[in-house]
């Protein structure tokens, strides 16, 4: 077989030319960390987090990151995250910081705000976003804080596209002097495509600018100079969308035997499609021998004015493709729908809700779906469970046992493993909101009258935003109970340092709670009788109390164990 | 040339370890390939699919649309007939025959096998125990791929060379027990 050059979908621009290394397989996710490696990257700070995890470990096991010094240590949470990260950006150097779409909510105090000061070396915030809540309670859409802190938003549509685009983007970042939210959704992040990687670039010396104070110091008075500085901004970041060679308008050929014609049910004017990131991929897989419409791929936003304008002139009616919610049609469309039709989530062309698949842009193309066989009816449900052997298996046993003594109990749980006590056998926990709430939630529910109300956190959730909620509760000196079962690891995510491992019983004991109300025990079957005790115990204290049972992850112990054997 | 595989099985038992082996041999043999894979919360005894797109010409798309897949090969039976909407009508299923039972409401394996009655194109193969009777136990994985060979669009000797790239830093030894689980499996097809 011939040798074959690299895929892109679009061909280089001849001032884009550069040379390509050896192509090998990476995840979106990897590419990402790859490419900030080669970019002369010089830190990533990161909390984990599904699907953005891998980019972090990537960095962190990478031979060549480690040569090269680049810092690459979790950090307590997206905040502290975004907040070292942009420190070591006014020190001059090249910095990442990546998380899931969730965690830019913990991180949107610092975000908004680093879309004030701007940055010095180039930094990039990545989200990855979780359409269809593959592991998410939501699937809020992070383009949407692009537009809210009026930043550059860059969203590739391929592995090779998340490499370059990132590679490029600190180039870019360093121009402007602004960070780029570099959005990508899970199955770029967890899909493995073969990609080139570039020449490595020295990091950056340290220097911090002339200026710096007017910059990072956003008092009033400087803060006022400086959003007039972002406003001015905006111009040159809408040039850049529109001449990016992410975005491209593609018109039909007119030599080509495809006419633009309007889609089956979509009316009769001449339409033209726009498709976002990702969408642009399952848009190509519908037609395989080349578009029978006038396409505007857009990776890059603002959204390009320019190659808009060009095909509203040329269309009558415009189709949207977009991965999340209906952002780029929201925009298009206009409060009240008047004017150019604009087919997409928001006309139910497309469902409102979930990832776009190529089946579902078939249908909204107009074409028919053939599906294989059916899903015969013997087929059962496969959940998720907690493994077998799992500390927090033995925690909720105990705990379920002790509850039943009481009428109105209500435990307050958080995000992690031990949210999987919702299902069977255990239906052990009432909630589950975000990252930290167990806490709070169960001293607001308690101070309305709930007895007993009880929060079960994990460890890393526990330092990522416990900790200030059990300061709430010491200080009102709610009448709670919180169990922190601490299995050593950040668990759901594959089994990162979590940042309270050895510290829990100081943490509490310097936030306040009594030693006579703060326990540790191992959560194993010898131990079961006196955890229901102990629960039992602290369920009847009025005030605060907090039992920390702690056992390691079996599967982190098991992989330890492995390589110990090895 | 295109084949478009999914990958079955419950969090857990290995599926991409199957992935990375294909993955190897396709980019020896210079083939595109995109494989979109399950990480997270369903990793946790959940069911996980992975769908490998392999092909002479770019990929579009991460996901296999329905209808399209070429094969389906499963870790556990159960699992194989959960994709079959993505399965071609004259597809191809490979599937492990030992069920992974983690649920109250398993089907009966008679019930399973009904199911598989209607199919045209399958191999049902004890991959456990064959690769037990190898003296290759941990192996079975090598084994379903080696039966699921002739489907998938790549050379044998190139996922013979996937697997000596892949279990290399392991030694020798577990390089020859992989190869011979291959093998096995292959004979089974």
């Amino acid at each position: 077989m011939s040798k074959k050059i690299p895929y892109l979908c679009l061909p280089l621009n001849k001032n884009n030319l550069y040379t390509y290394m050896k192509k090998q397989l990476f995840l979106g996710d990897e590419a990402i960390a790859q490419a900030a490696i080669d970019a002369g990257l010089s830190g990533v700070y990161s909390y984990p987090g599904t699907p953005s995890t891998e980019i972090t470990e990537y960095i962190q096991n990478s031979k060549a990151a480690k040569e090269k010094g680049i810092f690459s240590q979790w950090c307590a949470n997206e905040k502290t995250a975004v907040e070292t990260a942009l420190g070591m950006s006014y020190a001059g150097k090249r910095t990442l910081s990546c998380m899931k779409h969730v965690g830019l909510n913990v991180a949107a105090d610092a975000f908004m705000n680093v879309a004030m000061s701007g940055i010095n070396g180039g930094m990039i915030i990545v989200t990855a976003d979780d359409p269809s809540m593959h592991s998410s309670q939501n699937e809020q859409d992070n383009r949407v804080y692009g537009n809210f802190a009026m930043l550059p938003v860059f969203e590739p549509s391929n592995q090779q596209e998340a490499y370059d685009m990132i590679y490029e983007g600190y180039e870019w970042s360093e121009k402007w002097g602004y960070p780029v939210l570099f959005r990508i959704t899970t199955r770029m992040a967890h899909s493995r495509s073969g990609v080139r990687t570039r020449e490595t670039r020295p990091q950056n010396p340290v220097s911090v600018e002339k200026d710096a104070q007017q910059k990072y110091i956003l008092l009033p008075v400087n803060a006022r100079k400086r959003f007039k500085v972002l406003l001015d901004k905006q111009k040159d970041f809408l040039d850049a969308s529109e001449t990016s060679r992410y975005n491209q308008y593609l018109p039909i050929d007119k030599n080509s035997s495809h006419l633009k014609k309007p889609l089956q049910g979509l009316g009769n004017g001449q339409l033209g499609i726009i498709a976002c990131g990702i969408a642009f991929n399952y848009l190509q897989e519908n037609y395989p021998d080349g578009f029978e419409h006038p396409v505007l791929k857009i990776c890059q936003y603002p959204l390009p004015k320019k190659q808009l304008r060009q095909m509203v002139e040329a269309c009558d009616e415009i189709l949207v493709l977009e991965e999340g919610y209906p952002v780029v049609e929201e925009q298009l469309k206009g409060y009240l729908g008047i004017g150019l039709k604009i087919h997409g989530r928001l006309d139910g062309t497309l469902p409102r809700e979930g990832e776009l698949t190529p089946d579902k842009v078939r249908k909204a193309l107009g074409m028919e779906v053939i599906s294989g066989y059916p899903v015969p009816e013997v087929i059962a449900q496969r959940p998720p469970a907690l493994c077998a052997g799992c500390g927090h298996r033995d925690v909720y046993e105990a705990l379920n046992e002790v509850v039943k003594e009481y009428k109105n109990t209500k435990i307050f749980s958080d995000i992690g493993c031990y949210t999987l006590g919702a299902l069977p056998p255990f239906r052990a926990i009432d909630t589950c909101i975000d990252m930290g709430a167990s806490i709070t939630m169960a001293r607001g529910a308690s101070e309305a009258g709930i007895f007993p109300a009880v929060a079960v956190i994990g460890d890393s959730t526990f330092t990522h935003s416990g900790m200030t909620g059990l300061l709430d509760c010491v200080n009102a000196k709610a009448n709670v109970l919180i169990i922190i079962s601490d299995n050593e690891t950040t668990g759901m995510t594959g089994g990162q340092d979590s940042a309270a491992t050895g510290r829990i019983h100081a943490i509490c004991k310097g936030i306040g709670v009594e030693p006579e109300h703060l326990h540790g025990i191992v959560p194993l079957k010898k131990n079961f009788e006196e955890m229901k005790q102990l629960i039992r115990n602290e369920i009847e204290y009025r005030g605060v109390s907090v039992i920390v049972p702690c056992r390691e992850c079996i599967q982190t112990y098991a992989r330890k164990a492995k390589k110990i054997k090895n | 040339m295109k084949t478009d595989i999914i990958l079955a099985g419950v969090g857990g038992q290995g599926i991409l370890s199957i992935a990375a082996v294909i993955g190897e041999a396709a980019l020896e043999g210079e083939l595109y390939m995109k494989q979109s894979e399950v990480h997270g919360m369903s990793q946790r005894g959940g069911d996980v699919q992975s769908h490998l797109r392999i092909s002479d010409k770019p990929v579009a798309s991460d996901l296999i649309p329905l209808g399209n897949a070429d094969v389906i090969v499963s870790l556990e039976p159960m699992e194989a007939l959960r994709y079959l909407p993505y399965l071609k009508k004259d597809g191809w299923i490979v599937t492990n025959s030992k069920p992974f039972d983690n649920i109250p409401n398993y089907p009966e394996m008679e019930q399973l096998m009904n199911e598989y009655e209607h199919l045209p194109h399958k191999v049902i193969l004890n991959v456990e125990q064959l690769a037990k009777d190898l003296g290759a136990p941990r192996s079975g994985n090598v084994v379903l791929l080696g039966a699921a060979s002739p489907y998938i669009g790549v050379d044998f000797s190139m996922l013979e060379n996937g697997i000596r790239r892949i279990f290399s830093r392991k030694g020798e030894e577990i390089v020859e027990m992989n190869l011979k689980a291959l093998r096995a499996g292959k004979d089974q097809a």
